[in-house]
């Protein structure tokens, strides 16, 4: 078997696939915080309530009413969009005019809320939540065995990422968001409804994190806690990129997935530390973030 | 002065009066526990109260100096004394390295940098085999005060607990009153005039958090001898966002708040135990609503409401 400095090429290439898994999350997941961050000023600690809620409403579709996957996977985002969007109007909202610390601390609390009240019903040890039919099995590419689903995962969240990007530089809704970013005064004076621009700019956070959430539910089990410990990571991922550009949040994502995977193989004690040592060496360096702009 | 100001001595020699007779009242190791995290509530309101910082990764230090404690007293067979102040030191280390990186930015980053550098001390403390894993270091011995005052006596431990709160809370209170205080809440105020007034705001910000985190790891290491326990839990995110619920309810940048908000998160958590995860829908129910309705907390609503001035 073919090795690179003494480890099997197929062990490298799986642990790299794990990666880019994991960094089609950290992207997903960031740029929907990236996005609420650069209008609201606030960041979205109910991000991964929201992606486990993604999960679960999947899951829920399933279960109580035999809408497969592929229902879920737009079904699932508009549901938990609709609930970000209920929230954000009846209880963030109120909090604007304070300091944003009180709306980082509303969304802490939202999210141990939800992942309490999805814990005393569900339990924490999960549910398994099977690869939708069309997607299973694996493709032999010679070097290595690819698993169809995974390579569906990366891809689609590729596409969202991209399909994003293209909405908020090509089109009129997100000149609006690019605008509000800058100065949401004026843009208001322009007769734009700002508060309208918020609450939907929420809500499609949210739903990205609820895409995420149910792109993952068949790779990791659909678990309350899934999202607690993943959006850590997913903060850290957000200071190393800096939240000044979009495409900044995408490459991060996948960048630091791909050495997280990296640093399984070569280097496993450290792959659950990995992403922070650089998030530390980055605050050395270049303390705005490697695509920032200090806020 | 202030009304409540005038009335500080007699007020603080009420509370010692009711804190001395308390342990012969209610059970001791409550008491202690209690007494332990209104410690260390009040050393995270220095940070969040009077410098506006906050800081959503103190559970690192707690729990840090709760694990250099446990492993010295334990495995080492350090003193106590000697095990306490290692753990202290600890964490003031531990705070000066936090404390370097996380003020390079400011507010909400700040925040995130905190929480992802202590979910790093999570990791280490989950990996290294002095901590004991998943299992914790379990039956730390409590030894003898000065190799004399039996410290298994839960009555003796409880007066020696009450004076490392009274000294932890002295240093505190003294700070928040001394010139160095009043640079600190000018920052909070107004960073930008603070800086153009001359200070050297980083400083200020870096020894108040260095301060911080070694009362925390104060907190941590009597914890870790009263509980003969020093356990992942402490060095958890969960823990982090207590001590901000606690300073939140309680009022931040109140003397007496983050006594008042450990107090109720304690009974309450002691007194819900059997109710397993719903525990945390309440904390997070509680937060929603500290947040939305009474942001000065309890006893900044109390000292407004009587028009005092904390």
């Amino acid at each position: 078997m073919t090795e690179i400095f003494g480890i099997p090429l197929q062990v490298l290439f799986g642990q790299l696939l794990i990666g880019l898994i994991n960094g089609a999350f950290y992207a997903v997941l960031s740029l929907g915080l990236a996005i609420i961050f650069g209008l609201l000023r606030i960041i979205n600690f109910a991000h991964g309530a929201q992606y486990m809620l993604g999960a679960f409403v999947a899951w829920m579709a399933l279960h109580y009413f035999g809408l497969n996957y592929w229902v879920a996977l737009i079904v699932s985002p508009i549901v938990v969009g609709l609930l970000g969007m209920a929230f954000e109007r009846t209880m963030l909202r109120r909090l604007y005019r304070f300091d944003h610390l009180y709306g980082l601390l509303l969304t802490f609390g939202i999210a141990l809320v939800v992942e309490g009240l999805f814990s005393n019903f569900y339990g924490v040890s999960g549910k398994p939540y099977s690869i939708p039919e069309a997607l299973g099995g694996g493709t032999n590419l010679g070097f290595m065995f690819l698993p169809n689903y995974r390579a569906w995962v990366v891809v689609a969240s590729l596409v969202v990422c991209l399909g994003t990007w293209l909405v908020i530089e090509r089109t009129k809704i997100g000149a609006y968001l690019r605008a509000g970013i800058e100065n949401p005064t004026l843009v208001q004076s322009f007769g734009v409804n700002l508060p309208l621009l918020i609450t939907l700019t929420y809500g499609f956070g949210a739903a990205l994190a609820a895409f995420a959430g149910v792109l993952a539910a068949p790779i990791f089990q659909v678990s309350p806690l899934m999202g607690s410990n993943l959006i850590i990571i997913v903060f850290a991922v957000v200071v190393i990129g800096g939240m000044g550009s979009i495409l900044g949040a995408i490459l991060t994502g996948f960048g630091l997935g791909l050495v997280e995977g990296l640093s399984k193989v070569f280097y496993p004690e450290a792959s659950n530390t990995v992403i922070f040592v650089i998030m530390v060496l980055v605050l050395l360096i270049k303390p705005s973030g490697l695509f920032g702009r200090e806020a | 002065m202030d009304s409540l100001h005038r009335y500080r001595v007699p007020l603080a020699l009420l509370v010692i009066a009711l804190a001395l007779g308390a342990p012969f009242v209610l059970y001791p190791v409550f008491l202690m526990k209690l007494l332990c995290f209104a410690l260390f509530a009040s050393a995270f309101n220095l940070l969040l109260g009077y410098v506006g910082l906050l800081s959503f990764g103190h559970a690192a230090f707690l729990g840090t100096a709760g694990y250099v404690t446990g492993y010295l007293v334990k495995d080492a067979g350090l003193p106590m004394v000697p095990g306490l102040l290692a753990g202290t030191a600890a964490a003031a280390l531990l705070g000066y390295v936090f404390g370097s990186l996380a003020i390079r930015r400011r507010g909400i980053y700040f925040a995130m940098i905190t929480l992802a550098l202590a979910q790093m001390v999570y990791f280490v403390c989950l990996q290294v085999p002095q901590t004991g894993g998943e299992d914790g270091l379990q039956a730390v011995p409590r030894g003898r005060l000065f190799g004399v005052l039996d410290l298994t006596n839960n009555i003796t431990m409880y007066y020696v607990v009450l004076a490392i709160f009274l000294f932890g809370s002295f240093v505190i209170y003294r700070t928040i009153h001394s010139p160095f205080g009043q640079v600190l809440k000018a920052i909070r105020e107004n960073e930008q005039r603070a800086v153009s007034l001359g200070y050297e705001v980083d400083r200020y910000k870096l020894l108040a958090f260095v301060l911080s985190a070694a009362l925390s790891g104060l907190a941590g290491a009597t914890k870790a001898l009263v509980l003969q326990l020093a356990s992942l839990t402490d060095v958890d995110w969960h823990t982090s966002g207590e001590v901000v619920l606690m300073t939140l309810l309680g009022g931040m940048g109140t003397v007496a708040g983050p006594f008042v908000g450990a107090a109720l998160v304690v009974t309450m958590q002691d007194y819900l135990a059997d109710i397993g995860a719903f525990v945390t829908v309440i904390i997070g129910g509680v937060f929603v609503v500290c947040v939305l309705v009474f942001r000065r907390g309890l006893v900044g609503e109390l000292a407004r409401a009587l028009k005092l001035k904390t």
